[in-house]
């Protein structure tokens, strides 16, 4: 996946290289600038990461969520989904032994979808970025349909009733 | 305001370090694990960022301003969003790459809505992330999560982005 992805920086790059070797220079200084920029951030989050993921291990999160009623799982869903971050290849993986663990698809649901759009370590840059006004009113607005998201997926796999 | 915000944080970076070096040398076990954790952390940004930021940089070249307005900005109605999910269903890492990606489309004239429904989209509905998800939970599961989402990700994004631009709110330049 990454080196597909890196295939393609490179064409790009070289591609505008042909094209015009000034917007090219000009184009790689606001890379760096750009990343010199967020780097403090950046590191700010790796270490609120670092934290947060040995407070929270997979073993807590499986024994956690397999072992409780539905809706105490939604929630409790919700709380590891909001206060880790962990790449997707780590996180499908981790569902797949909660699903075989019978653990409910609206608790999975619950726990993946707030993963991905509630990001309460992401803060620090999506603050540099957006303000902290909006940040807390995306992630307030992406909790609330992560509620409705795992709500829909109990009522499609007949958790609810 | 933003030589104290780089006092904090290299602040944290400094204490960071000087405890790690620390657990290293006394056999702390839970600050050796933290450290684990942030070298891990730390290499799947260094493998995805500096790509992610020359694609910003080549855009922000050789994209022209109106190409965006057309597609993404204020006069873009409903395209606007169905572009913006289309090209967050490209976009690899997680929201952190988002931000600054949806930060570069607005200051070349994307509406506020339509880098809302890109962030969030992103976050739900990235190509490789989904094929990832089928094949551990199940088609039925990730189709629920689409349609109940998308929907509703572009109507939040267009309420918060119109009440913004109610307010006159603009983004920080210079990031």
């Amino acid at each position: 996946m990454i080196k597909i992805f890196y295939a393609i920086v490179l064409i790009l790059s070289l591609g505008s290289l042909i094209v015009n070797k000034n917007k090219t220079k000009q184009a790689y200084k606001i890379a760096i600038q750009k990343l010199l920029n967020i780097l403090p951030s950046l590191l700010l989050m790796v270490i609120l990461v670092s934290v947060v993921l040995y407070f929270t291990p997979d073993k807590t999160i499986v024994n956690l969520l397999g072992k409780n009623n539905q809706f105490l799982g939604v929630v409790l869903g919700l709380f590891f989904g909001s206060i880790t971050l962990m790449p997707g290849f780590i996180a499908f993986p981790l569902a797949g032994i909660l699903l075989e663990k019978g653990v409910l698809y609206m608790v999975l649901s619950a726990f993946t979808s707030s993963l991905m759009l509630v990001g309460i370590l992401t803060y620090p840059i999506e603050k540099d970025y957006f303000g902290a006004k909006v940040t807390i009113m995306r992630n307030s607005i992406s909790l609330v349909i992560t509620v409705i998201i795992a709500l829909a997926t109990g009522l499609a796999f007949g958790e609810l009733f | 305001m933003k030589t104290k915000h780089l006092i904090i944080s290299m602040t944290f970076v400094v204490l960071f370090t000087i405890f790690v070096f620390i657990s290293s040398q006394i056999n702390f076990v839970p600050g050796q694990e933290i450290s684990n954790n942030a070298l891990d952390f730390l290499s799947n940004i260094i493998k995805v960022f500096p790509g992610v930021f020359i694609l910003i940089g080549l855009f922000e070249v050789w994209i022209k301003a109106s190409t965006i307005e057309k597609h993404f900005g204020k006069e873009s109605g409903i395209k606007g969003y169905i572009m913006a999910i289309i090209l967050a269903s490209t976009t690899i890492g997680g929201l952190f790459v988002s931000f600054p990606v949806a930060y570069s489309l607005y200051h070349k004239g994307a509406k506020l809505s339509a880098i809302f429904t890109y962030i969030s989209a992103s976050a739900v509905c990235r190509v490789p992330m989904t094929i990832f998800e089928i094949s551990f939970i199940g088609v039925k599961f990730t189709l629920v999560r689409f349609f109940v989402s998308l929907p509703l990700i572009v109507i939040s994004s267009k309420l918060l982005g119109d009440h913004l631009e109610k307010q006159n709110y603009s983004l920080a330049l210079g990031k």
